[in-house]
């Protein structure tokens, strides 16, 4: 009874291979996200003005608190890491809003119906986080360098940036698209949104070492991966700057957590259009 | 084979012929104790035009949502375009195309970078990108608007736009769901338009739903009527208009067999209306 495929009208040549389908369809999900922000980059402006606020008004008054003990660097030059990723991880950790928004439009429908692995999906989604982070990081460069923080612009450094940027903005979008597609509704999503970073921001090593921690803190903080981006970001945005754990360990860490959010949230993302 | 386009010859028996393109085999869908779909059975031929019609609340979307694979299945099954729907959902998905009720194009986006999206999405061919984008906007007659922001479109544009996105790779079938609803007599007019030309030029099968009964005798070769979930008929329009009386029009033959709306709570209907009217808000 069935309709031989051959039988149906012509269609897509199908030559290219999954891999480079997969790709394909990744890049086309964020190459979407990255034009609407090229037609209305108004989002990046205003999303600027946090690092500011938190490195101009919190670091530049904590830097005079003598009890903070930062090792050998300055207060400032420790802060502006922590700064860093902290405007990276606000940027994706309300991402699921605009998962939610597509969904009340019916946009997400269109996602769903094509043929695209639902992780190819979240993948494509998250990476654009990526690139919005990358915006928020070259402003907190900027800024940084204004305040006088020793900066390195080793090319090495400045690439493997870009990775942890990326995978650290990915690592918290997925995250957050779990939470939209759990919650399912924007209000409900604001209030957890709120719950959420708060504490991942606080029980992390973005602003105090680990070191001052209670010991629980401490326990938390290393459950927590903002502290192994931190970690990595610390050492590779400063001259002489240096990692706890080692970027390598810290790349791990993090590629790991993403790898499994991506399979939870394609899961529960395919579910999401019910 | 095309099946025949006179509707006086095209029977409920001829859907279950080899060239059924969609076979419906007792699909069901629950919500809870609520049966939104009751073992609803039918078939498509390839080339066909299929018509969906029942009150709101009838299980309309519901049959759609589950034949483009975002919904589940209860129970029952279906084949599409070849392939079985519940155990081969990606080989469906490559194969049809889909115009919901809500809104599929992105507004934030030209009329070109959405239908880029969609190559992307299904895999076309690199080098045959650009010539299809402009074939299928030239179709829609979109062309002079392919750089336009979608936001800043009409109705009855961005409704064509999203027929353009599910017809880009050339789908075996189309699925509408209420493709006309919002829009003013002259987009509608010019969404119709697109279809029956559709229709008259290419071996595409159209499955639409729709609540206006002049569309549906215009467009469709047959119909299939749900009511509380169960496909009461499925005829062509002049045969459902024969069966209620002899100068029947097809609203008689909707008031006769599709009844009322549903009125069970679990139907989200709440939910369906604010969305809908949203929907229609930013296609108007």
């Amino acid at each position: 009874m069935s309709v031989s495929p051959a039988g149906l009208p012509a269609r897509t040549a199908d030559q290219s291979s999954r891999a480079f389908r997969y790709f394909e369809q990744v890049f086309g999900v964020c190459a979407a996200e990255v034009q609407k922000l090229y037609h209305d980059p108004f989002e990046l402006f205003t999303r600027a003005i946090q690092p500011v606020i938190w490195l101009l008004l919190f670091g530049e008054a904590m830097a005079r608190v003598r009890g903070l003990v930062t090792g050998s660097m300055s207060y400032i030059n420790f802060i502006s890491a922590g700064i860093l990723t902290q405007s990276v991880l606000f940027v994706a950790i309300f991402y699921g809003i605009a998962a939610i928004w597509e969904r009340d439009l019916g946009v997400l429908h269109r996602y769903l119906v094509s043929p695209a692995p639902r992780s190819a999906l979240v993948i494509g989604k998250a990476l654009s986080a990526g690139i919005r982070g990358l915006s928020q990081a070259l402003v907190v460069y900027i800024l940084a360098g204004l305040l006088a923080v020793p900066i390195s612009l080793q090319p090495v450094h400045l690439a493997l940036m870009v990775l942890f940027i990326i995978v650290g903005a990915a690592l918290f979008a997925t995250f957050s698209l779990i939470v939209a597609c759990l919650v399912k509704t924007r209000e409900r999503f604001m209030g957890i949104g709120q719950i959420v970073t708060m504490p991942l921001f606080f029980a992390s090593n973005a602003i105090y070492p680990l070191a001052i921690m209670p010991a629980w803190l401490r326990v938390v903080a290393r459950l927590n991966p903002l502290t192994y981006e931190v970690d990595a970001v610390r050492a590779l945005m400063l001259r002489g700057g240096t990692s706890d754990f080692g970027v390598g360990s810290d790349f791990t860490v993090l590629a790991v957590v993403f790898a499994v959010l991506v399979g939870v949230a394609a899961r529960l993302y395919g579910r999401m259009g019910n | 084979m095309d099946v025949s386009r006179s509707p006086d010859t095209v029977s409920p028996a001829a859907d279950t012929s080899g060239s059924a393109v969609i076979e419906v085999r007792a699909l069901t869908r629950r919500f809870g104790s609520f049966v939104a779909v009751d073992r609803v059975s039918f078939g498509v031929g390839r080339g066909e035009v299929f018509g969906l019609i029942g009150a709101n609340g009838a299980g309309k979307s519901t049959v759609i949502r589950m034949l483009t694979t975002l919904l589940p299945v209860t129970s029952g099954g279906a084949t599409v375009a070849g392939y079985d729907l519940v155990r081969n959902p990606g080989e469906v998905r490559r194969h049809i195309g889909y115009v919901p009720q809500l809104m599929s194009a992105d507004g934030d986006l030209t009329a070109t970078e959405n239908l880029l999206l969609s190559a992307r999405l299904y895999g076309i061919p690199f080098r045959e990108i650009r010539s299809r984008i402009e074939q299928t906007l030239a179709a829609m007659d979109l062309a002079p608007f392919a750089h336009r922001l979608v936001k800043a479109f009409s109705g009855g544009m961005i409704r064509r736009l999203e027929i353009a996105q599910g017809l880009l790779h050339c789908p075996a079938i189309l699925f509408l769901d209420e493709p006309t609803v919002g829009l003013d007599p002259a987009a509608r007019h010019a969404v119709l338009g697109r279809l029956a030309k559709l229709r008259a030029e290419t071996a595409t099968t159209i499955l639409l739903t729709s609540h206006y009964m002049e569309e549906i005798e215009e467009l469709c070769d047959r119909v299939g009527v749900l009511r509380e979930g169960k496909l009461v008929a499925v005829a062509s329009p002049a045969e459902l208009k024969a069966r209620v009386g002899p100068a029947a029009t097809l609203d008689d033959v909707f008031a006769a067999l599709a009844g009322e709306e549903a009125k069970s709570p679990e139907i989200q209907a709440y939910r369906d209306v604010r969305l809908s009217r949203r929907a229609a808000r930013s296609h108007g």
